[in-house]
């Protein structure tokens, strides 16, 4: 049986979608990023700490924490998710604090029940894969892991042990939200990993338009956008799903359009 | 102690930077092959007498050391019990221990070619250190505090400035060094090519607990010496405040293998262990992962990270360096902790029984030595870093005990 990832990076370049859990109307806001025509969602765990994260994302995480968003409840946004949209591949992204809090058995059983297909724990490096990696494996969740600019070739391997789903490359050395790299850079670097691997990759960091997002789908598997979405559930709170359903039905025609004609 | 002692406790971190199941890299990916990278550098200057040779020469010339041992005879009286005696790290260029490290990393960062160092600081104390090699090496620097501490902190910002480094004001997350910290990491992710950073406790990604614990240890192998010479025994008690823990495992290093020394370290209890008003990650926190390391942390059940709070703005901090985790774990070390009031009035004793101003981060570990030396027989001694001097804190002080300056 092929998983939910193998199933969508099937079809050719997938739109990663990313919000974070807590932040105005999740629920609400998820059913519109996948209406629009997100691929594969990543559904973000706040942290008080988002060392990685830029700006946007970092207010994001606050308003969750402060609106009083628990694991529990970020747990149940993905449960419910995952009755409302049996095909949609389900991420959970966040630090590693939150999710080995109660042990690693505990995170991945319950994002196993929750119906969760990866996670990604920014800040756990490989080196240190066995507070979450085994349990998740366990439970059949991948682990879904970063490769960056500064991650070279005699690393990527240790990067890609024990790495399943898709691989997340990180086009600029730099935090969530600011600069995208240049096509070029983004194009080797993905050809220099892939020369690793069969697993899809997907492009993020910096991808706000569907001008953007269309270059990147040529020469990658997936393109992930977060802080543009971020910045919309800022600004229109309630409002924020129909804004969001048309910034990512133009980014969604822009990664699909490279898709096999 | 544990069943299972070690054969040595010095041997640590293993070659995974654990110390047991503390410590470790918990890092972006965009940050792992510069660790990598730093973690060799060390090795090479560890090994390199050049490298020595030259921090040795600073240390001497520059910072003053050896600092004195002191027999601090009129507080001992006061006590009634053992000696008490004191490192004098405050004497330090800079007034504190923090100079030691930076001394260190500054030729750690030239070595491996980086042009552009950064730095958190919370009170200020690691900040002004780092400003001070930096202007020594002319290097640009820039400092990340929290706009919160750069309010209440105002002298050592412009100390920095005088400096000539970049304070920057974190206003991110509660804006205190927690969130300099995550703001520093944040910079250096984006500059990885050209930036050393400059971390100022014994924390972090491994190799910075084990780096900045050596170049810190220079305390406690001095004070070794020192005592050996002096009194011709070791001290029975080692006593040192505890944030991040640099200065404790500075003093507490170089004895860890001699069993007829006991050890105490003092967290900051704040208001008190009842409620979420202290900063002692080991007494009331829990083992969770930040700031690149695995070790006790205030956290709630979810793992969201919580303030910590003490007077002393130097121990505000809700984590505590990887080997103090591993040390109280296998037993070898003792923790304890001292409040606002106990800290703040072992502060006056000290000023007024041996004429030394102490900064509030040793007044926990004076605090601690009022309790325990009266319990110990005279011909006893203990011996306490006194980390930093309490020029920086006279206006807390004042404030806390009422007074209008």
């Amino acid at each position: 049986m092929s998983t939910r990832f193998e199933t969508t990076f099937a079809k050719g370049p997938a739109l990663v979608c990313f919000i974070t859990a807590g932040d105005g109307d999740t629920a609400a806001n998820l059913d519109a990023l996948v209406a629009g025509g997100a691929d594969v969602i990543e559904l973000g765990m706040p942290f008080t700490d988002p060392m990685a994260d830029g700006p946007a994302i970092q207010a994001a995480n606050i308003r969750a924490l402060n609106k009083g968003t628990k694991t529990a409840d970020v747990l149940k946004l993905a449960t419910e998710f995952r009755a409302r949209h049996p095909q949609v591949p389900l991420v959970l992204m966040g630090y590693a604090n939150p999710m080995i809090r109660r042990g690693p058995e505990w995170f991945a059983e319950e994002a196993s029940k929750a119906g969760v297909d990866g996670v990604i724990s920014v800040d756990l490096a490989p080196e240190e894969d066995q507070d979450l990696g085994p349990a998740l494996r366990d439970k059949g969740i991948s682990l879904i892991r970063l490769a960056t600019p500064t991650t070279d070739d005699k690393r990527i391997p240790a990067v890609l042990k024990g790495s399943s789903g898709f691989l997340y490359y990180v086009s600029v050395a730099g935090i969530t939200g600011k600069q995208q790299a240049a096509m070029a850079s983004i194009e080797d670097n993905v050809q220099r990993i892939k020369s690793h691997t069969d697993l899809p990759v997907a492009v993020g960091f910096g991808v706000r338009t569907p001008e953007q997002a269309a270059e990147i789908a040529k020469v990658a598997d997936g393109v992930v956008v977060g802080s543009a979405f971020i910045d919309l559930v800022e600004k229109h709170g309630p409002d924020a799903p129909q804004h969001l359903k048309a910034l990512v039905e133009g980014l969604a025609k822009a990664v699909h359009s490279a898709r096999k004609a | 102690m544990s069943e299972h002692t070690p054969n040595s406790y010095m041997n640590q971190p293993d070659e995974r930077g654990h110390f047991g199941q503390f410590g470790g890299r918990y890092v972006a990916e965009t940050l792992m092959p510069l660790i990598l990278d730093l973690e060799a550098e060390y090795r090479k200057a560890k090994a390199d007498p050049e490298f020595k040779a030259e921090f040795d020469d600073l240390l001497e010339h520059y910072v003053g050391r050896p600092s004195p041992l002191y027999f601090a005879p009129r507080i001992t009286e006061e006590l009634g019990g053992a000696q008490v005696w004191f490192k004098r790290d405050e004497l330090n260029h800079t007034g504190a221990h923090k100079i030691n490290n930076c001394i260190g990393q500054i030729l750690l960062a030239m070595r491996m070619g980086k042009t552009r160092i950064i730095a958190e600081t919370g009170a200020g104390q690691h900040g002004v250190a780092t400003a001070t090699v930096c202007a020594r090496f002319g290097l640009p620097c820039t400092i990340f505090m929290g706009a919160t501490d750069v309010k209440r902190q105002q002298p050592n910002v412009f100390r920095m400035k005088l400096l000539g480094a970049q304070v920057v004001p974190v206003t991110s997350g509660r804006a205190t060094l927690k969130d300099a910290m995550n703001e520093a990491l944040r910079d250096w992710v984006a500059n990885v090519h050209d930036t050393f950073y400059i971390i100022g406790t014994a924390a972090g990604p491994h190799p910075y607990p084990e780096l900045v614990r050596d170049f810190q240890s220079v305390i406690g192998r001095e004070a070794r010496a020192q005592m050996l010479s002096r009194t011709g025994r070791l001290p029975d008690l080692l006593v040192a405040a505890i944030g991040g823990g640099s200065n404790a495992i500075g003093l507490f290093h170089p004895f860890l293998d001699d069993p007829e020394v006991k050890m105490l370290g003092v967290e900051a209890a704040g208001h008190g262990l009842d409620g979420d008003e202290h900063a002692a990650s080991l007494a009331g926190g829990f083992p969770g992962v930040l700031h690149g390391n695995k070790t006790y942390l205030l956290q709630d059940e979810d793992g969201q990270i919580t303030e910590g709070h003490s007077i002393s703005a130097g121990l505000d901090y809700p984590g505590i360096g990887p080997e103090h985790a591993w040390l109280k774990e296998s037993g070898r070390v003792d923790y304890t902790y001292a409040t606002d009031d106990e800290a703040l009035d072992a502060f006056q004793l000290l000023c007024r029984t041996e004429g030394i101003i102490p900064a509030l981060e040793p007044s926990h570990a004076i605090a601690a030595i009022v309790k325990v030396a009266p319990t110990m027989p005279k011909d006893a001694i203990i011996c306490a870093n006194l980390c930093g001097r309490g020029d920086k804190d006279i206006f807390t002080v004042a404030e806390a005990l009422g007074v209008e300056m």
